[in-house]
């Protein structure tokens, strides 16, 4: 069981619900995958007992070999290669590959172009809060100036074994690292807060999920009944609510500090309890 | 003055990007309103432009199976660095949303059976709003290349205030630290990072820092929420001083400032919220004196 927790807008909670939904629910394990701006480690304060470089690939063109043909630059989709044949140079701009392997692959000499890993980030696993034996965090780290942690989304993707239960924390947008990361789960929890804003990148979200047919739910987070953004958001839309979280300064001045978010007052622990009914109610295998 | 861009940014969603930068849109003088977050733009909600000229926005291709010439050799798959190609009931097919367009499958595909199709992935606008020029673009759900978009809307911003001698863009950021953050800042000469005083936001903004550093621009400060945890407020201080970071403001937890948004607003639009407009004043004073002083 796979249940990914987005949202499109920023700071809406993504990371505050899974971090509440892994303290919860005692077998799950949190991931995030957030992996530009990673916080859950932040609550969860793991041990980090592994720790695996993530590497990409990225082409070394050996000048001694090239026929500087020009090949691999009239091929490369992202204008990542430059050669120029007068001078007998080959320029290569690191930061625009995307390792997608086609200059090696149209080279016609061997060994010209001879792929090398280049470390974009780290993936780190440890135990949480919840002292299980074995390891309930998972996190991507994108290295400071990447352009793309897409790649290490799909390799923690493929590293979350059928059996287990997972909490992925998305990452922000609605755009490829989004769909990366729920591309393979059974169930989306959308989380919104009652603002124009939220509003608006919500149904953004709730378009791709729609599109990626996947089972959804929403919570409202920060819910202070103040507007009725909510209720008319809902007039439009065909969604099923798991519960809501109001807006509470115990448990705002918690998260500031990075303490246990589920103990933070009674009305969280209420609020929580509610929302993981109605997640039971869609998911049996919860 | 040659054109000054000035950048609004935070590492963390929801830190106060976009409502900082829609007040200040409002004070500045000379500047076009740039929205650069296009996987999610928010900000046509506070300056409700009128757009005049609207373009589709063309991205990355994704390629297509033609299923009556596939032969089924699996090559595609194999060499497929993006996970986009899956066997479903014994026929190749792409996932569109995997696929990066590079098209390497189709350039090693034995009996040229895929095909390139280019996709529109959005769209993006030039606007009018009762506070100048707006350039801004909205990425479709799903859709790929946002750093392009990014790159395209800041031209087009670029060439109206050349054309109309403006002195700023003021651009409204992504969150994040990757592609699109770095289009935004490419070619930038300052760096407004919002935080707020929680473990995350000093998090991101350490993040994000480095980021800007790369691009070597001045970073100014500003503190959103100061006074809902001052310890952590202090402890973001020390990290700007350390880092040369200029504060230019903290404003305070006031529920005027998300009443405003609930009403499209921003917090200096209200006659009665004076206190407020001094406070955003002040900080829009402290950058522009600071910026003109160098």
């Amino acid at each position: 069981m796979k249940i990914a927790v987005a949202s499109g807008k920023g700071g809406t909670g993504k990371t505050t619900v899974s971090v509440l939904l892994y303290e919860y629910l005692d077998e799950y394990t949190y991931v995030d995958m957030d992996v530009e701006e990673p916080n859950g480690s932040i609550f969860i304060k793991p041990d980090i007992v592994k720790k695996e470089d993530f590497n990409k690939k990225i082409p070394n063109i050996n000048e001694n070999k090239c026929t500087f043909c020009g090949k691999c630059a009239d091929n490369c989709p992202y204008n990542a290669i430059s050669i120029i044949k007068n001078a007998e140079k080959s320029l290569f701009f690191e930061d625009l590959c995307m390792s997608c392997g086609v200059c090696s692959y149209v080279c016609p000499i061997e060994d010209a172009i001879i792929e090398e890993d280049k470390k974009i980030g780290v993936i780190n696993y440890g135990m949480g809060f919840k002292n299980s034996k074995s390891i309930d965090f998972i996190e991507g780290v994108l290295d400071i100036g990447e352009p793309s942690g897409v790649p290490i989304i799909n390799k923690i993707n493929k590293k979350l074994t059928g059996g287990e239960k997972y909490i992925l924390d998305s990452p922000p947008g609605t755009t490829c690292p989004t769909v990366a990361t729920i591309e393979k789960v059974d169930y989306v929890v959308l989380v919104t807060e009652p603002t124009p804003f939220g509003i608006n990148d919500l149904e953004l979200t709730l378009e791709i999920v729609e599109e990626m047919d996947k089972p959804h739910g929403l919570v409202v987070n920060k819910d202070n009944e103040d507007n009725d953004l909510i209720e008319k958001f809902l007039k439009n839309h065909d969604i099923n609510i798991l519960g809501s979280i109001p807006y509470d300064e115990d448990f705002a001045r918690s998260y500031s500090k990075g303490e246990s978010l589920l103990h933070s007052s009674k009305n969280i622990e209420s609020s929580v309890e509610k929302i993981i009914k109605n997640l039971k109610k869609e998911n049996e295998e919860l | 003055m040659s054109l000054k861009q000035i950048v609004v940014l935070s590492g963390k969603g929801g830190a106060g990007k976009t409502t900082l930068t829609a007040t200040l849109a409002k004070l500045f003088d000379s500047k076009v309103i740039v929205d650069t977050d296009v996987d999610a733009a928010d900000m046509f909600i506070l300056m409700k432009p009128k757009i005049r000229k609207k373009e589709k926005f063309k991205g990355k291709s994704v390629a297509k199976i033609n299923q009556d010439y596939c032969i089924k050799c699996g090559k595609c798959k194999e060499l497929c660095r993006f996970d986009a190609i899956n066997i479903i009931n014994d026929k190749y097919k792409i996932n569109e949303y995997m696929c990066d367009g590079c098209n390497l499958c189709e350039i090693a595909c034995p009996e040229n059976a895929i095909n390139m199709i280019p996709q529109i992935v959005g769209e993006w606008y030039i606007s009018e709003t009762k506070w100048g020029d707006m350039v801004h673009a909205k990425l479709y759900p799903g859709a790929e290349n946002s750093g392009n978009l990014v790159t395209m809307v800041k031209h087009q911003a670029k060439l109206i205030a050349e054309n109309k001698k403006k002195n700023f863009l003021l651009i409204d950021g992504p969150p994040g630290i990757g592609c699109p953050v770095n289009s935004s800042l490419s070619g930038a000469h300052y760096a407004v990072l919002v935080t707020e005083p929680t473990q995350s936001g000093l998090h991101d903004l350490k993040r994000i820092q480095q980021v800007s550093n790369h691009f070597d621009l001045d970073n100014y400060l500003v503190i959103n929420k100061y006074d809902i945890n001052i310890e952590m407020t202090n402890k973001i201080l020390e990290f700007a001083q350390d880092k040369n970071m200029k504060l230019i403001g903290k404003i305070p937890f006031d529920k005027r400032i998300v009443n405003a948004q609930v009403n499209l607003k921003t917090p200096i639009d209200f006659e009665e919220n004076e206190d407020l407009k001094k406070q955003f004043k002040e900080i829009y004073n402290k950058l522009i004196n600071d910026i003109e002083r160098e």
